[in-house]
């Protein structure tokens, strides 16, 4: 099958790209845009590790193939916090609880909690504990990064 | 002496700053919370070629032919190697923590003549990309002669087929303590004999990020670069220098983040071996990233053993001899030699219990699968073990688990004490800890809640476990570490350890450690890790040893140049040495308001003013020093307590409360230690009631994916509350290990809490894991009516 031309916005800058149709997103932002923050945990779509925002929706970047994701505004971990490095309320507050460790999951979780807390802003513990139940972490049991789910809506609130 | 908590987290103690003992933020988040960590896969090098493994689809067969000439063809495809091409290779392979003369499984890098487990390594392909690459490796022809398999471990040593010919049987070794016969009489006048076969399945490491290496060979220098996912930057240069006969400093080991190990990454397995035998023979770099099926294919396998276990109390359930048999399957590949590990696993059997009299015997067997690796805690089954079956003794006496422990449980009077197989504890707090795990459940009032809850038909359980276990191993290649730490001219501080972050938090570990010995602000100091270039050796993150073995590096090179700029500054402010102090950057003479110099001035004098230095002082304030651990192991224990619901018609048990008291000495982070704490837990309560490496009686693999091979998710766990009772340990800081322990207790203490919740129907659980369809099966139908 011969190559595509894809267009599209990563982290705000448009990107063009001739790709091979079996590109997944997820080599993609990889491979072509070099933004390695996006993680390859499982590659069938259930660890979660590389969760980015197609047109503000989590979706598995593993599973779309970057010809799908052409004309979207692409989201990815990097595009998140500040130019200057500053930390989003989601990573500050993944930082404040001891939310990660080895950190290879992390992205997918700071993704994946933007958007369930854009979508949900006050979340109950069991509706966090199911949002959450799509990414996986093997390092710190959960409990850092449930609790900074609740700091981060906090904050959000408070704002 | 006060202390008060400031803003930055550190402790002001006397004047005094602490950064040890705070929850000071990590180092480490920044770059991992936005995506600018630096995992193996991230590494991308000029011309670099991307490589597949072509693994073997039979469990064990013979390689009649392969035929790549297919692959070859593909544009794009570089190479294929085989056995024929990359084995001859091999020089030695061995590790240094076993050495050379251990009776070791060989290991061909890649499949010879045999394949031995489904997802035997056979070929190596190479291409320009990754989906080339795999294009390719579906194209390579391998023609076998499949064979009977030994799959079933416990009929292994029976079995007519061999999993290695050359080594005669399918017993990989056995060891043994003392003779059951010899305790037969205890046995037989006991007032009462409890006995077991307890199983464990197969399951193992699964970090989130699987195995993967790049290498990048110069023949015109002739240096080797390897950035490798690994908890052992060290042991991957040592080995590969052997395994090629390179020399040792012309190999250079980089990692900056790996993504996880717990064991599985501390070892080079044969895989690994095939990517540092191309290497050479490339042209190019080359980067092998293991997938999610090929990790749960290929890098190994843990924790699939069974025992008969016995214990016989008096007539008060003061236990009076501890008994166990026990055997592993190690697969086709363990590694590294898996007998010492079992022996520990009878070594360790009594636990932290007041045991006269013990026996063991331990054994391991080949089979046609994934070969045994290192899981946080490899020995735990004897926690499992002894715990199941003290419930069980527990239910059979009729006196409450609870108590059963109390009565047998050391006490710190008795410390320290050898156990029946020769295992000297000291500075732990078996009861202590258990007191403190029950007290914050309130025992008696569960106890009362769970009555009320039975005659409404609800079915609460509560489970509990204690162990004691070596941390920090003081022998051969764990027994020292190293530092380098420079004050730079600015006053800024760089210290170099062999370390990695692996998930571990070592680098904020180190960087608060080292702040408190200099005496300097705690955004002053970083630290270079994971780069043999420029670290001493250290034989990485492995038996719980980063923290403890890494504080004695750091003390007693920091000392040296502490001492140093003591010398500099009451040299300069004309004062006596004894009256400098050192904080948060600045050296004062104390009592002396205004008399005082920073760091950044006296690194200036250092560098760039030596002969204004005082006599014997030298110019710079670059030290290094080899930490030698003082003992053969640093001892810890823990007590988890758990309750659970289970619902009797589906089996479905829901975790509600889990807590864990531990014993680690002093935490130089309390929330990396319970961070570990937690890791370790989830992935207990994970081996408990989900994980599953299973096989087929052919010997395929069924678990390959997360949708069959289930992790804890996050509607699994429970909150998990912590308990710290805090003994020095004889090391530096008092401080023990605490990245194993959470994996150790945590099964069982969930296996007895399903067990207590199933008691009215009679359920003796002693397999696992404890699937809904295994528990339901264990509630007469009847029962329920």
């Amino acid at each position: 099958m011969s190559d595509v031309q894809v267009e599209l916005t990563v982290n705000g800058q448009a990107r063009t790209a001739t790709v091979q149709p079996r590109l997944t997103l997820a080599d993609f932002l990889r491979e072509e845009c070099r933004l390695t923050g996006t993680h390859l945990g499982c590659e069938h779509g259930v660890c979660g590790a590389c969760t980015v925002l197609v047109d503000g929706e989590a979706v598995r970047s593993c599973l779309v193939f970057a010809v799908q994701a052409a004309g979207s505004e692409v989201t990815t971990v990097e595009g998140l916090g500040g130019p200057d490095g500053e930390l989003s309320p989601v990573q500050a507050a993944l930082r404040d609880c001891h939310g990660l460790q080895c950190g290879f999951c992390t992205p997918g979780f700071v993704v994946s909690i933007t958007a369930f807390l854009r979508d949900n802003p006050r979340p109950t513990d069991q509706e966090t504990r199911e949002a959450l139940s799509g990414t996986l972490c093997r390092c710190t049991g959960y409990q850092g990064i449930l609790r900074a789910v609740q700091q981060a809506a906090g904050a959000e609130t408070a704002r | 002496m006060t202390a008060a908590a400031t803003g930055d987290g550190r402790v002001e103690a006397g004047g005094a700053t602490r950064y040890a003992g705070t929850r000071i933020g990590r180092v480490e988040d920044p770059r991992l919370l936005t995506g600018r960590g630096t995992y193996v896969d991230d590494i991308r090098l000029p011309g670099m070629l991307h490589a597949v493994f072509v693994r073997s689809p039979v469990a064990r067969g013979r390689i009649l032919g392969i035929d790549a000439s297919a692959a070859l063809a593909l544009p794009g495809v570089r190479h294929v190697f085989t056995a024929a091409d990359l084995n001859p290779d091999v020089r030695e392979q061995w590790h240094t923590s076993v050495g050379p003369k251990s009776p070791e499984t060989p290991r061909p890098p890649l499949a010879d003549t045999d394949v031995r487990f489904v997802g035997d390594p056979v070929a190596l392909v190479l291409a320009d990309d990754r989906y080339l690459a795999e294009d390719a490796a579906e194209l390579v022809e391998v023609d076998y002669e499949q064979l009977p398999a030994v799959v079933d471990y416990t009929r292994a040593a029976q079995a007519q087929e061999l999993v290695h010919e050359a080594h005669g049987s399918n017993v990989v070794g056995q060891l043994a303590g003392r003779p059951a016969a010899t305790l037969a009489d205890v046995f037989a006048g006991a007032a009462h004999v409890v006995t077991d076969t307890i199983h464990q399945q197969a399951h193992t490491a699964v970090p989130m990020e699987g195995r993967g290496m790049v290498v990048d060979y110069s023949a015109s220098t002739g240096e080797l670069t390897i950035h490798a996912a690994t908890q052992a930057p060290h042991e991957i240069r040592l080995f590969c220098s052997r395994l090629l006969g390179l020399p040792e400093h012309r190999i250079r080991v980089l990692m900056r983040d790996t993504g996880g190990g717990f064991g599985q990454k501390v070892m080079v397995q044969r895989d690994e071996m095939a990517l540092m035998l191309v290497a050479r023979r490339a042209g190019a770099p080359v980067k092998w990233v293991e997938d999610r099926r090929e990790n749960l294919l290929a890098a190994g396998m843990s924790r699939h053993e069974h025992a008969d276990v016995s214990m016989a109390f008096d007539p008060d359930g003061l236990i009076l001899a501890a008994s166990i048999d026990f055997v592993s399957d190690c697969g086709a590949y363990p590694t590294p030699w898996p007998v010492g590990t079992s022996a520990a696993v009878g070594m360790l059997f009594p636990g932290p219990y007041r045991v006269p009299a013990a026996s063991f015997t331990a054994t391991t067997v080949y089979t046609n699968t994934a070969g045994r690796v290192a899981y946080r805690g490899p020995w735990q089954f004897e926690t499992l073990a002894r715990e199941v079956l003290l419930d069980n003794a527990a239910r059979e006496m009729g006196m409450d688990p609870a108590e059963l422990r109390r009565r047998n449980l050391l006490r710190t009077d008795e410390l320290p004490f050898a156990n029946p197989n020769g295992m000297t504890y000291d500075r732990i707090t078996p009861l202590e800890t258990f007191e403190q795990a029950l007290e914050m459940l309130d025992y008696d009032a569960f106890r009362a809640e769970q009555a009320r809850a039975r005659e409404a038909g609800r079915y609460l359980g509560v489970g509990m476990s204690t162990y004691v276990e070596p941390s920090t191993p003081g022998y051969g290649s764990y027994a020292t570490e190293a530092a380098t730490i420079r004050i730079e001219p600015s006053g800024k501080v760089n210290v170099y350890i062999a370390g990695g972050s692996t998930g571990n938090s070592i680098e904020t570990t180190v960087v608060q450690l080292t702040a408190d010995v200099l005496g300097v602000a705690i955004e002053d100091v970083a630290t270079i890790q994971g780069d043999t270039a420029v670290t001493g050796f250290g034989a990485g993150t492995a038996g719980s040893r980063s923290g403890s073995m890494t504080a004695g590096a750091v003390r007693d090179t920091a000392t040296i140049l502490r001492e140093r700029m003591i010398a500099i500054a009451a040299h300069k402010l004309e004062a006596a040495p004894e009256d400098i102090e050192l904080v948060r950057s600045r050296a004062s003479v104390r009592g002396v308001p205004g008399a005082s110099v920073t760091v950044a001035e006296l690194a200036a004098t250092a560098y760039f003013d030596p002969y204004s230095l005082p006599p014997g002082v030298p110019a710079g304030l670059e030290a290094s020093a080899r930490y030698t651990a003082e003992t053969r192991s640093v001892w810890v224990n823990a007590a988890h307590v758990c309750t659970c619901e289970v619902d009797p018609v589906t089996g479905g048990v829901t975790l509600l409360r889990y807590i864990v008291s531990e014993d680690c000495g002093p935490m130089i982070n309390p929330s990396v230690v319970e961070g570990q704490i937690a890791g370790g837990t989830v992935q207990g309560i994970g081996g408990a009631l989900l994980e599953h490496l299973a096989y087929d009686e052919d010997g395929n693999p069924t678990a390959t994916t997360f949708v069959d091979y289930l992790l804890p998710t996050a509607t699994d766990v429970p909150v998990i509350e912590y308990g710290h009772i805090e003994t020095m340990s004889g090391g530096p800081g008092g401080y023990k290990g605490v990245g194993e322990g959470g994996a150790i207790g945590a099964p069982p203490a969930v296996v007895n809490a399903v067990a207590d919740a199933l008691a009215p129907f009679g359920a003796r659980i002693t397999r696992l894991p404890l699937t809904p369809e295994s528990l339901a099966a264990l509630v007469p139908p009847e029962a329920l009516r």
